[in-house]
Formats: structure tokens, sequence, C-alpha cells
């Protein structure tokens, strides 16, 4: 046998340097469906407690939405459970095709392409579209997907401080002259901070400089912008950004699933050539079948993109005015920061004994000294959840000494 | 000219890396390794070494070992000057 006492041992001492390093992740189970109010057992091994879930990307709360898992209960009926095949031997049903459509038309995009992730499409698309010709210049917070399929791809590749577009202008004087394509890679709201990437400025110098444009809309599709089509609509920047990724795993009903959306050929080339596309298993009926009824919420009102806006700017004015800190901004993912890792933490334990399911977030997640937690809220959270929220915090904060 | 050298290095860091003015940089502080300068950008520290000093590293000769800190940065940098002479 191969995996050796001393095999295990190597292992095990990573793991143990992971922990002593506080970055062992310990996860707590749900014991009941995903939505504001849920089952939490934690500790492991204690009684299930009911809390307020006040952590998930659950934005428009969607994941338990009656429509969306009768949605889910009829795919499952007419069209089976999974598919057993990647999409271009026997994986490609109609509904993958009419999903690829109203997602590619949602955005406002020629086309559009399913994956099993976003992760999966961050993967693909750097390698199927650039090699070593081309220059790949990217927001130094981009999320981890995005830096993965930078790598895994030949181009040359820079990256500027996190939405400085003055710094973003000197690297693209710098590889203009040096480069076939270059593309500018961002995210479009930054999930730690809650902050947008100023689109409108970035499509100012794609354009002067002849880049083209990528944002990962992942924590914005289906709620930022006056009609929830994601932060190029926000900044009036819809038909400028070239390419969006972004999932179906958070506001668009957070099961699973990324998509790819742009110009026909950029779709072709990845179903051609994208390696996570072309050796996985199609997205399941009943995802696709419940993706088709969230699309149809998400157009047809602004119902859930108003409420959501409405408890986020709530939340900000009372723990603001409790005398928190919070990183400003106008989404729904709420930094409240503490700077000490151990603060974040305990005060993240007290809110759960109080009923409120929130995460400590330190360094490396974040710059060191500047522990927080994320506060994200839902659509689905009534103004009376909230109150007790900034309660709680407002009577751990002040036990802990965090505010007076 | 070494201290000028280590001078400019150090104030292109500072610039071109630091998100933060009070974050400390010394002649030895980790670059790579701490993630102050991350592996996609240690291309235009290459870059600006090159152009300033009219010199050409490898990408083998410009590893992310030989660009760990100033010092190391330093080595380097001089042995090509030696080399172009």
């Amino acid at each position: 046998m191969a995996y050796s006492n001393a095999v295990r041992e190597q292992f095990r001492n990573t793991l143990k340097e992971v922990e002593e390093a506080g970055l062992y992740k310990d996860e707590r189970y749900i014991c009941s469906e995903q939505g504001v109010e849920i089952v939490v057992e934690y500790p492991r091994g204690s009684k299930p407690i009911k809390v307020l879930n006040f952590c998930a990307n659950n934005y428009l709360g969607l994941s338990s939405h009656p429509d969306v898992t009768a949605a889910a209960r009829k795919g499952l009926e007419e069209r089976g459970y999974g598919m057993s095949s990647v999409r271009f031997i026997c994986g490609t049903q109609d509904l993958h095709n009419s999903l690829e459509k109203r997602i590619a038309e949602y955005l406002g995009k020629e086309d559009a392409i399913l994956f099993s992730s976003c992760f999966d499409a961050n993967a693909a698309i750097f390698e199927v579209l650039f090699d070593e010709k081309d220059v790949l210049l990217n927001d130094r917070l981009i999320h981890a997907s995005l830096i993965d399929g930078i790598r895994l791809c030949s181009a040359q590749r820079d990256s500027y401080k996190n939405a400085d577009v003055g710094h973003l202008e000197k690297k693209l004087e710098m590889w203009k002259p040096r480069a076939r394509n270059i593309c500018i890679v961002t995210d479009g709201v930054f999930s730690m901070d809650g902050i947008l990437a100023p689109l409108d400025k970035i499509a100012d110098l794609a354009d002067r400089y002849g880049a083209m444009v990528l944002v990962d809309d992942s924590h914005a599709t289906g709620f930022i912008g006056k009609t929830g089509r994601g932060t190029p609509e926000h900044f009036g920047v819809m038909d400028r950004i070239d390419i969006i990724t972004t999932t179906l795993g958070k506001a668009l009903g957070g099961a699973s699933g990324g998509v790819v959306a742009g110009p026909r050929e950029v779709t072709e080339m990845l179903r051609n050539r994208g390696r996570p596309y072309l050796f996985s298993n199609a997205v399941p009926p009943p995802i696709i079948s419940a993706a088709l009824r969230v699309i149809d919420l998400v157009s047809e009102t602004t119902k859930l993109r108003d409420k959501l806006e409405w408890n986020a700017r709530y939340f900000r004015e009372k723990m603001d005015a409790a005398g928190f800190r919070l990183v400003p901004g106008e989404t729904p993912i709420v930094p409240v920061m503490f700077g000490d890792a151990k603060l974040a933490n305990d005060m993240a334990r007290e809110l759960l004994q109080e009923g409120i399911y929130v995460i400590g977030f330190s360094h490396p997640v974040v710059p060191m000294g500047k522990a927080r937690i994320r506060v994200q809220l839902s659509a689905a959270h009534e103004k009376e959840h909230i109150d007790k929220a900034v309660d709680a915090f407002v009577k751990v904060g002040k036990k802990l000494g965090v505010i007076r | 000219m070494s201290d000028e050298l280590k001078k400019k290095i150090l104030e292109y860091i500072r610039e071109e890396y630091l998100e933060d003015d009070s974050m400390e940089l010394k002649d030895d502080t980790p670059l790579i390794s701490s993630g102050i300068v991350d592996s996609f950008s240690m291309v235009s520290l290459k870059m600006y070494l090159e152009e300033e000093l009219g010199i050409k590293m490898t990408d083998e000769e410009a590893s992310t070992e030989a660009f760990d800190s100033v010092n190391s940065i330093l080595v380097l940098v001089r042995k090509k000057l030696a080399e172009k002479k």
C-alpha cells in the first residue's frame, strides 16, 4: 500500500499547520432547508438550534422559494434526475438550450453557455481565448477561480490595484505595444468588501486602449442594477462589457451551475474547446427547469431586488447609527469591521448564541488587521429579522467592548 | 550606485504593490512568499528592472525565489550588470 504511515504523518502535519494558522474550515451542519430561519448544529454534536441566517449568498431568497422548488420537481418528474453524459455526446436537452438563450437575453448578450459551476466557467475561458501573444490584466482582488483560470492559460499576465483605474491605465499603456489582445479581468462586486468595480471607467479605458473586458458578476447577477441585470447595468455599460461570467449558485436559486455570456464566437469556442465544459456532465434537468423559472421571476418584476436593496440600506443605516464600523457601499454584502481576528471570531460565536448566524473572516482571506464579519442580506429577510440582528450585534458588541 | 539602486527598487515596490503606506518594507522582507507581490504582477517588476538598467533576464533567472526580497533581487541584478560590462 502506497499510503504509508509516513505519508499519513506528512498530511497530518500539514493539517496541523492549517489549524495552527487559524485557517481550519469547521463546517456547521444545517438541519433544515436553506433560508432565513435555519436549524444549525454547532458546535458539532450539540442540540440543533434555530437561528437567522445572515451569511448565505441567497440574495433573492430563491434557494427554497416554492415556485423554484416546484419547477425543480417538475423538471425531475418530466426530464429525470441526471443526464449521464457530457453535453456534446447525449447530455443536451432542449431545455439546456432554452436556458442558455434566456440567460443571454437577460444579460443582453448574443449567446450564453452553461457550466457545472462558475468556477468551471472561469477555469475554461482564458485558455480557450488567449495565448502568449495576449495579455490579461486583472484586478488584484478577483475571485480564486479567475486566478486559477488565468494560471491555466499561456497568456502574459499582470495585475492592477483593487478598483484603481489610474493603476490600470498605467498597465494598459505599458502593455499596449506588447500585446495582440488585452483583456481586463475583474469581479463586478468584490465579495469580501461588497464594493463595485468601476465598470464605467474601466469600459472607457478599454475603449481607449482597445482592450476587452471580462466581468465575473457572480455576486451581482439578479439584483445589482435597476432591473437586476448586474454591475454593468448599474453603471449603464451593458453593451460595453464583452464577456460576463456568473453563477446560478447565488441569487439565481443557489443550487449550482455557471454561465459565460458574450459574443457567439466565444461561446462556440468554449463549446468546442473548453475543457471543464467538454469533460464534465451536463447540468442536471431539475436545476435547468428551476433556473428557467428563476429567470422568469427575475425578469417579470423587480420586487425581490427592490426589497433586497431596501433591506441592505436599512441594515447599513441601523448598524452605522449603533456605532459599528462598516465598509461603505450599496450592496447587500456588508462587512462589519473589527480589525482583530479573535474579536471578529468571538463576535460571530456569541452572535450565534443570540440566534444570528454570521461568520468572521480574517487573514489571509482578508488583509492582515482587517478582520470582519461579512453580513449578507437577503430579500427573504423581513424588517423584524434585521432588527433582531442589529439588536444582537449591539448586545454582543457592548459586551465585548466594540461599541459603547 | 548600489544604495541608489536599492532605493529605486524599494520605491518601485512600494508604489506598485503596497496598498497601504503603513506597511513595512525592508531589504529582506519576503515579497512573493508573503503575498506582497503576487506572481501575476511580478512581471512588471522584471520589466521595470530591465528597462531601467538595460538588462535582460530569462524567465529561469527571474524566478520567484530570485524575486523574493530586495536583497535577492539585488544579487541577480548585480550579476546581470556585471555580465553587461
